[in-house]
């Protein structure tokens, strides 16, 4: 017979069994978290169990099961770098010419450091390639995947040292490892390449920048990290990898209401409106919504730009490139935070942290200054890319825009932008060498354009809409912000706003003015009279 | 007369004055609210117009919202108040001694003359009172009115068609709705002053609170007696 056993050696077996129990539900939890986040384990697959020695070769592995993913990025703007403006002119950042690093025409290997492909050395790069599209810089979860600049987009995989003979050492990526963690998309890998727009943290958008990596619900209500946790893709609703919400297309105006599941829409998904719809706001606050049909969500809700702590750029000055320090280096220069302000290879920057936007009616029509286009030195700057709209053209709202004013180079006989050779280890590339005129024939010849020879600066003023770091409503702009005397709108014509003394009928306000006086200066003599009369006749 | 000099030293023998009940209580009650709300509504709308700085201006047009629903309330009240006790007859107007109204204004009153309006409950106003509140009545009050609806609901409008682009605009709007706030503060300063200019300087406030007015020799039977229809707009005749 067995004996049945001791109370207390049974009470320890619940004990530990009870444990046992605990932990397994644990650790179910975990697992069943990872397993509903994927019907696939990418570390099982065996085609991504090998050292690979290229980024093509990942490409390769990814595409024996996503047969057609390559043939959907070859559509994209992300691949082609390129976008058709409804004015029939050939925009993208492979045509345009703009007022930061001005055109990646003649620095491809630097510029495509950010291009989703593999290789695009110059413009021989073929788009037809499946195998050099970059699966991984938009789909890596490991934070370890880069590429480096002067690469041409290329991932080094083995330790190499650029410039030859400079020192300085480019780090091997393993790709093994980050091919097998592959997942959606992330603030970190659109941000890879969005938040350092324009050769630097924050630099070019003024909205997009790091500190949106992982942002408090002050920064964005909607990315908040602890909170909402929005990545890009939540609002740039991605389909077949055709990611919506370009500023080269952009949505002035939507009208529709906030969309709903299972309907079919081919309006832009990214609009504050396409989930908000036109009446957001709540009936205590209703007034509110009487503003939506003239006024972007952004103009209230984005009270200021570069709010994460990292400055954006907000001037650019070329002309005074080239300086060097007593012992012949490179000239660099530092504001009292420590930022850099100015630099050889650069010229002067202004730089700013909380920007108050400007605003302008905007009706989704950007016209453009390209290569070939007149540019002439006058009174105004020329404008690299403008937002068109007005009060009364019936498809425009006020938006808050990022204006960014510069001074670079054009050719003065020719009248026209200069394409420039920025970077590169030649003998003619302006950060090697410092020349404009050696920088700009260079440039110039890699798009077949004429050169006169002379190289001068021209004022010029590119414009960037506001629309990210949106803050949570208390943080929005209050009615004072524009119904005010020099308010936010103060600049924006063509709209009544209470409040705004320059709206008035001055000669109502003359006229309202004196019948006020006359009113209180009639009583007041009136009434002084009838006292001393009165004080007479009781004399 | 000489019994006229002693109101306006505010002695007088009790015997040559009586007292007559002008102002109902709806009608006092209309009076001050009235009041009391366009005050409100003036300094708040002025802040709103961006004339100066008090409340902050989201209080201000919050306040000034609140406190126009309330007058329209009143005013729904007051026209209903109106037509249905026969008071709007007060508001006709007549240029039956209008010119002594002015002469006295301009020069009686300072020399003593007697006032040549003798208050009744069946004519409370005299001529140039009459003119004034009949041109509050029926055009400061209703423009005010339209033009502040209007701008309430300027988005309604403009989704209806009638304002817009092309159409009336907001600007217009608040152009009337200013026009007729300035023409309202300049007949409050000119009705608080003349509200000093009874037989004692508080005596017109005094009876727009109690609703007792001090009259001279009043026939009392007049007063009391039953409304003779035909002679409200004679009542200036003393």
């Amino acid at each position: 017979m067995v004996k049945p056993p001791h109370a207390v050696v049974r009470c320890f077996a619940a004990i530990a069994l009870l444990l046992a129990a605990s932990s397994v539900c644990a650790e179910g939890d975990g697992a069943s978290a990872k397993l509903l986040r994927s019907t696939s384990d990418h570390t099982k697959f065996k085609v991504l169990q090998q050292d690979f020695a290229s980024g093509p070769e990942v490409t390769r592995a990814c595409l024996t099961c996503h047969t057609e993913a390559a043939k959907q990025l070859r559509l994209t703007q992300h691949w082609r770098w390129e976008y058709l403006n409804p004015d029939g002119r050939r925009l993208g950042k492979q045509n345009v010419i703009n007022n930061f690093c001005t055109s990646v025409a003649s620095n491809y290997a630097y510029c495509t450091t950010c291009h989703i492909g593999y290789g695009w050395r110059d413009a021989s790069f073929d788009f037809n390639v499946d195998e050099n599209v970059d699966c991984l810089v938009c789909h890596d979860t490991t934070g370890n995947y880069r590429k480096a600049p002067g690469f041409a987009g290329q991932v080094v995989t083995k330790d190499t040292e650029f410039p030859p003979g400079s020192g300085n050492l480019v780090k091997g990526v393993k790709l093994r490892p980050i091919a097998q963690e592959v997942a959606k998309t992330s603030r970190d890998t659109c941000g890879a390449c969005h938040f350092y727009g324009g050769g630097g943290d924050g630099v070019k958008h003024g909205d997009l920048d790091s500190s949106l990596a992982s942002p408090d619900r002050d920064l964005d209500v909607h990315m908040d990290a602890l909170g909402n946790n929005f990545t890009c893709a939540t609002c740039h609703m991605t389909q077949g990898h055709q990611v919506p919400g370009s500023r080269y297309a952009p949505t002035a105006v939507d009208r529709g209401s906030a969309r709903l599941r299972g309907k079919h829409y081919k309006t832009n998904p990214t609009t504050c409106q396409a989930c908000h719809g036109q009446t957001p706001h709540k009936p205590a606050v209703a007034k509110l919504n009487d503003h939506t049909d003239r006024i972007a969500c952004q103009t209230c809700h984005v009270p200021a730009y570069a709010r994460g702590g990292v400055a954006t750029k907000t001037s650019w000055d070329w002309s005074t490139a080239g300086m060097m320090t007593a012992d012949r280096k490179p000239m660099v220069r530092k504001d009292a935070k420590g930022r850099v302000v100015y630099t050889a290879a650069k010229g002067t920057f202004g730089l700013a942290e909380n920007v108050i936007p400007e605003y302008v009616w905007f009706n989704g029509k950007v016209t453009y200054t390209l290569l070939g286009d007149r540019v002439e030195k006058g009174p105004l700057p020329t404008r690299i890319s403008h937002f068109e709209g007005s009060a009364d053209d019936g498809a425009s709202m006020i938006w808050p825009v990022k204006v960014f004013r510069g001074k670079q180079a054009y050719d003065p006989v020719n009248k026209t932008l200069a394409v420039l050779h920025m970077a590169g280890t030649d003998d003619t590339a302006f950060w090697a060498n410092f020349n404009w005129e050696k920088a700009v024939a260079v440039g110039m010849a890699s798009v077949g354009a004429p050169f006169s020879g002379t190289v001068d600066f021209v004022e010029t003023e590119s414009m960037w809409p506001i629309t990210h770091m949106v803050a949570p409503a208390k943080k929005a702009l209050g009615c004072a912000d524009c119904h005010a005397a020099r308010g936010r709108l103060d600049k924006v014509s063509g709209v009544y706003i209470p409040g705004r003394p320059g709206d008035h009928a001055a000669w109502l306000e003359l006229i309202g003015a004196a019948l006020v006086v006359l009113a209180l200066a009639g009583a007041a003599i009136h009434g002084v009279a009838r006292l001393l009369a009165s004080r007479r006749r009781k004399g | 007369m000489a019994s006229r000099a002693c109101w306006h030293h505010g002695g007088g023998k009790g015997d040559r004055v009586s007292r007559v009940y002008i102002f109902k209580r709806f009608e006092r009650f209309w009076h001050w609210a009235q009041a009391a709300l366009i005050i409100a509504l003036l300094v708040t709308g002025f802040e709103v117009h961006g004339s100066y700085r008090l409340a902050g201006w989201e209080r201000a047009a919050t306040l000034h919202t609140q406190a126009a629903w309330a007058l329209i309330g009143l005013w729904v009240f007051a026209i209903f108040w109106h037509f249905t006790t026969g008071e709007w007859r007060q508001y006709i107007p007549t240029t039956e001694r209008l010119d002594a109204m002015v002469t006295y204004y301009v020069s009686g009153i300072f020399t003593d003359a007697p006032h040549p309006f003798r208050k009744t409950r069946l004519s409370k106003h005299n001529p140039l009172q009459r003119l004034a509140y009949l041109l509050v009545k029926v055009l400061i009050n209703p423009l005010v009115w339209a033009s502040g609806l209007a701008y309430l609901y300027y988005n309604e409008l403009v989704a209806a068609g009638i304002a817009g682009p092309g159409g009336l605009s907001l600007g217009v709007i608040a152009l009337v709705h200013t026009g007729m706030a300035f023409l309202m503060l300049a007949f409050l300063i000119g009705h608080v002053y003349l509200a000093t200019a009874g037989h004692t300087p508080l005596a017109h406030v005094k009876a727009m609170i109690t609703g007792w007015e001090d009259l001279e020799e009043a026939p009392a039977d007049d007063a009391a007696a039953a409304p003779r229809e035909s002679s409200s707009a004679q009542g200036a005749t003393p």
